[in-house]
């Protein structure tokens, strides 16, 4: 489902003004985003600068106020719910800071729901290389009350990952982690996009985490301010900080 | 999809038996009344096929051929000849004599009172029991052998154990004649039937009931039976010519249908009867299902959201919820139907306690019972939760992403005021329809009452989330005064989801809206009752028989008149006869003494009317002159059987109170009356005394009627006093029914406030941290508790007094009163508290168990 140019998703002049009137807030004023295939995207920004309704916007979770958002070069503002629940079940994936997992299915029901729910079986030898890549072949009978917090976000990114998706937005993945957990999580995300050629859009405030990224969004005010590419974590935090002094 | 469906469930089990416990009630009461109604449907029907089982025809009397509320004349006696006549016809191998009678045979038990049947027949059947005739004989002999001669007689097995009799005893029995003993040579079953319920049984042989029944050379019936190869048909076609006019000749099977037709009407009353309370408690268990859904929903809304990010589509979300309802709806259904077997035992039980004993034989558990009671909760659970279910499709999949997300509000939502009120005009329209048209059928009439009152109910239930915010502030007052800190947060709670609260309370509001509606009727009915009796009774002393509504034998009345110290004793005797062409109650009165015991109120004539009146003379009362536009001077028949009727002329009318005339349609002198009515029985008789009536004279009476055990002599304050006490023992039986409701309703509150307290773990947790005790966060969710059910009954109180007076105004034309039993209504409004607080006490368990820390580290 690739497009031609190596993009998978594109927004262009992306708007969104909440509320009405006086009151209104613009959160994003003109965002144009590419997100290349096969890379790590990182979005960065203070709090309130429309980082996370960015990434709500550009997975189709909410709508922009104007411009235009394609995801594997389907435009998705103007679709109708069901197609683009459709949309979900095909090419995005979701990895989200409170794990978002159900309580009363097990590891394995939960990573393989996104299968069930759109009818499909998994690939068997996809879904074993899988689970041996997130370290959950011992779990996997076991229930999310069971799990650790970095276990559960494992079970979490291997049910974005099953169903082989455009596109894995990850939304403060380590937010509710310790740093050693949170350490193996950026490994998990990094290694799934090197050896499975999976492409990522994770939203984050840390500086380690977005390290691990091949590119760096910066948003403030609703505008993208600046972008890294292959930068260290050091020039990642200074850029930050910059950006928050302004 | 299924799967997550079923694992939801799988992991909320209490949950989801406390909501599938408000369906399972109200499905036990569908299966148990399908059992119940059905097990005594086949115990009547057994008992008349046995009774013409080997019966071809029966040649009996014909009454006049017509029926009041069930009622018809006394058939009238055939001459004994005619057995022998039909014995020497060609077609007839066989054929009985028998004396059968079912109102006037008293056995007397322990307590020299007559054995009551509380309205079901007393049998005595003169049997003619020679082997050679035991096809005719209905009944098996468990014990001792059949009666021959005097003072023998064979009593049933159900009276005999209730009782206490054993072959040999002895047992007194009054029949027309006073009671005589009679030895217990048999006992007998009917049939197959276990039980007859309370009816009572008495075998003697034929000239001995002959002798008691007034049926000197006469027969009640004759039963034949043909020889090989003749059909019914020739056998009534050989009989007939044979008959005088007052007889008629009929196949054993369309009698036994007969039989069955009449009975049926009443089990298939009584099965609706029940059915209805079985339609509350659903009614009120959808409330529960619908609240608890849209709680569960609500609480899940991360869940839905992530679900909706996975690519699950609205229509995947609609299905799930709706098969979690389908799955408790189904499983609730299942037990509430063998539940139903148990309480089918209990309402037997219940109506055995009351006294209304019926006639018990295996079990039916009929394919139409499993059907309906499956269909019918799984049905209303589904349609109860497909309101959640849409709800839960609103859920947008960012949702998955927001901290704390609340459920979107319905479309709809801001018409639900709107609606609860087109609702409730609606709910108006149609009980006014239902109570003051003209010219609506029953059945339609009934139809839009129940659908009025259900519309009523749910548009005051979807506009009282809008009365829950005033109401708390009043009903949670006591709360605050009593439970500082914690009363007042508790009202805050309240008010906190107004939605949750006005939905958890409706389910209350409906039991005691019904409650407060039967009570406030039963007052004014009693009220009208004791009037009409006051304003038309002036005697001293009043007879009837034991359970005060059916007539007891005329010899009772004429032995009361020999008791010392009386001054007047005068009897109104009571049959259905067809007056001027229609079926009608008619009354025997002795004009010259009947004002000393009744007072008229004349709307043409006057008592000086009734000191001329001859036997040609009829008293006509108002409504039945409208009725058929009688007016005095006019010419009526009066007629109970082919050759039993009169023609009289309509001397006078009056106007008895409507709610209860003590006087029949029509009242014709007793001798007019006697020369009519082949057996003469009195509905009362009056007895005055000089000065007041005492406590002598009374007991002079009870002497006086020793031998008719059924006759009851009472005061006037006495009379009023037992039909009062009547009242209030249906209504503790339409109160146990009701109760039923009353606990699904409870079972709801326990629901949503366990429910409550899950939710707001991390708050309980905040407010023990900051020093709440244990004790205080129970008394703080109990208050809670007792607020909602408060506001249940401050909206049900209203709405039952409301309905009642409605219906009081709709029977405007029976009199009746209104009055609002206080008392009553206090008890209930302690009795919502009690409930309050027992759907409390788990969840403030459970709110106290909390560890502070835990309950802040939770989710």
């Amino acid at each position: 489902m690739s497009t031609d140019n190596g993009t998978v998703v594109v927004a262009r002049d992306v708007m969104r003004r909440y509320g009405e009137g006086e009151t209104a807030v613009d959160a994003l004023r003109g965002v144009s985003v590419e997100v290349p295939r096969g890379r790590l995207t990182a979005v960065m920004g203070p709090s309130g600068s429309g980082k996370s309704t960015l990434m709500h916007i550009l997975a189709g979770l909410d709508k922009p106020t104007a411009g235009s958002v394609t995801i594997a070069g389907t435009e998705i503002t103007t679709l109708k719910d069901s197609d683009l629940t459709k949309l979900r079940r095909r090419h995005i994936g979701f990895v989200f800071q409170f794990f978002n997992l159900l309580p009363m299915l097990t590891a394995e029901e939960n990573i393989t729901l996104p299968l069930s729910i759109a009818g499909e079986k998994p690939e068997e030898g996809y879904f074993d290389e899988l689970i041996g890549s997130v370290g959950l072949k011992d779990r996997l009978s076991h229930r999310p009350s069971e799990l650790s917090g970095g276990q559960q976000q494992r079970v979490a990114i291997a049910r974005a990952l099953v169903s082989r998706p455009d596109v894995v937005f990850a939304d403060e993945p380590t937010g509710n982690l310790d740093s050693t957990t949170g350490t193996e999580i950026l490994e998990l995300l990094r290694h799934s996009v090197e050896e499975l050629g999976q492409t990522i859009v994770m939203v984050t405030h840390e500086s380690r985490a977005a390290a691990i990224a091949d590119r760096v969004l910066y948003l403030a005010d609703g505008r993208i301010v600046k972008e890294l590419s292959g930068a260290s974590q050091q020039q990642i935090s200074e850029t930050m900080d910059e950006i928050a002094r302004v | 999809m299924t799967r997550f469906a079923l694992k939801s469930l799988a992991g909320r089990k209490f949950r989801t038996i406390l909501t599938a416990l408000a369906i399972v009630l109200g499905v036990a009461m569908i299966s148990g009344t399908y059992v119940l109604t059905d097990t005594i449907d086949k115990a009547f029907s057994s008992i008349f096929a046995d009774s013409y089982a080997g019966t071809d025809v029966v040649v009996s009397g014909r009454a006049a051929d017509i029926s009041v509320f069930g009622e018809s004349p006394q058939t009238p006696p055939i001459e004994a000849s005619l057995l022998d006549e039909i014995r020497g016809l060609d077609s007839v191998e066989i054929a009985m004599g028998g004396v059968y009678d079912e109102a006037n045979t008293k056995i007397v038990g322990d307590d020299g009172k007559a054995v009551s049947t509380n309205g079901a027949p007393s049998f005595g059947f003169g049997l003619d029991t020679s082997p050679e005739l035991s096809v005719f004989n209905p009944l098996n002999l468990l014990e001792g052998r059949w009666p021959r001669g005097d003072g023998e007689v064979v009593v049933d097995a159900g009276t005999a154990d209730r009782e206490d009799f054993a072959v040999g005893e002895t047992v007194a029995i009054s029949t027309l004649k006073p009671k005589q003993d009679f030895e217990v040579v048999g006992i007998a079953k009917y049939g197959d039937v276990e039980s007859l319920g309370t009816a009572t049984f008495a075998i003697f042989d034929v000239s001995t009931a002959q002798g008691l029944f007034d049926r000197e050379g006469e027969f009640d019936a004759i039963s034949v039976a043909g020889v090989d190869g003749t059909t019914t048909e020739q056998l009534i076609t050989e009989i007939q010519p044979i008959l005088p006019a007052d007889a008629q000749v009929k196949s054993g099977a369309a009698e036994a249908a007969e039989d069955e037709d009449e009975i049926g009407e009443f089990t298939s009353f009584f099965r609706y009867f029940l059915l209805a309370f079985a339609g509350i408690a659903l009614f009120v268990g959808s409330f529960v299902i619908f609240n608890t859904l849209s709680i569960t929903v609500a609480q899940r809304t991360r869940e839905f959201a992530t679900l909706r990010t996975l690519g699950a589509s609205r229509r995947q979300v609609l299905r799930s919820v709706l098969l979690e309802a389908f799955i408790i709806g189904f499983l609730a259904s299942v037990i509430g139907l063998f539940l139903g077997l148990l309480l089918a035992k209990g309402l037997e039980a219940l109506f055995r306690a009351l006294g209304l004993g019926l006639p018990v034989a295996d079990t039916v558990f009929a394919t139409r019972t499993v059907v309906v009671s499956l269909l019918v909760g799984t049905i209303i659970t589904v349609i109860a939760g497909l309101f959640p279910a849409i709800r839960a499709t609103r859920v947008p999949p960012i949702a998955a992403v927001r901290e704390g997300a609340e459920l979107p509000k319905g479309r709809l939502s801001r018409f639900t005021p709107v609606i609860a009120i087109v609702l409730i005009a609606v709910a108006l329209l149609l009980l006014g329809y239902s109570m003051f048209a003209d010219d609506v059928d029953t059945a339609q009439r009934l139809l839009s009452i129940a659908g009025g009152v259900l519309l009523l109910f749910v548009g005051v239930a979807m506009i009282s989330s809008k009365l829950v915010r005033p109401l708390a502030a009043v009903v949670g007052l006591p709360a605050r005064a009593i439970g500082g800190a914690a009363g007042g947060l508790a009202r805050r709670n309240s008010i906190r989801n107004p939605g949750r609260t006005a939905a958890t309370a409706a389910a209350l509001m409906i039991g005691v809206a019904l409650v407060a509606f039967v009570a406030t009727l039963a007052q004014g009915m009693k009220a009208s009752n004791r009037e009409a009796i006051e304003e038309q009774i002036v005697a001293d002393f009043i007879i009837t028989s034991q359970d005060g509504y059916t007539p007891f034998v005329a010899g009772a009345g004429d032995a009361a008149a020999n008791a010392e110290g009386t001054e007047l004793v005068t009897h109104v005797r009571s049959e259905v006869a067809e007056i001027a062409g229609h079926g009608g109650y008619l009354t025997g009165i002795d004009p010259q003494q009947i004002t000393k015991g009744y007072s008229f109120d004349w709307t043409d004539g006057s008592d000086a009317t009734l000191a001329t009146m001859g036997d040609d003379g009829l008293i006509v009362s108002e409504s039945f002159a409208e009725d058929h536009e009688l007016t005095v001077g006019q010419q009526v028949i009066v007629r109970t059987g082919e050759n039993a009727s009169t023609r009289t002329e309509v001397v006078g009318i009056y106007k008895p109170p409507p709610f209860y005339p003590l006087l029949g349609d029509a009242s014709l002198t007793i001798s007019a009356f006697d020369e009519l009515v082949d057996r003469p029985r009195n509905q009362y008789t009056f007895v005055n005394v000089p000065g007041d009536p005492t406590e002598g004279v009374k007991a002079a009476l009870e002497t006086a009627t020793d031998g008719y055990p059924d006759a009851r002599v009472q005061t006037r304050a006495e009379w009023i006093e037992k039909e009062d006490q009547e009242f209030d023992e249906f209504l503790a039986f339409l109160y146990v029914l009701l109760a039923l409701s009353v606990i699904i309703s409870l079972f709801g509150m326990v629901n949503t406030l366990v429910l409550s307290v899950f939710e707001r773990t991390r708050e309980l947790g905040m407010l023990r941290a900051v020093g709440m005790t244990r004790r205080q966060a129970r008394r703080m969710i109990r208050h809670e508790s007792v607020i909602t059910a408060l506001i249940g009954a401050a909206l049900g109180l209203p709405l039952g007094i409301f309905l009642a007076a409605l219906v009081t105004q709709a029977l405007g034309e029976f009199d009746l009163r209104f009055q609002v039993p206080t008392g009553q209504l206090i008890f209930l409004v302690i009795l919502a508290v009690v409930v309050g607080l027992l759907a409390a006490i788990t969840p403030a368990r459970r709110a106290a168990k909390l560890n502070p820390l835990e309950a802040l580290h939770y989710e």
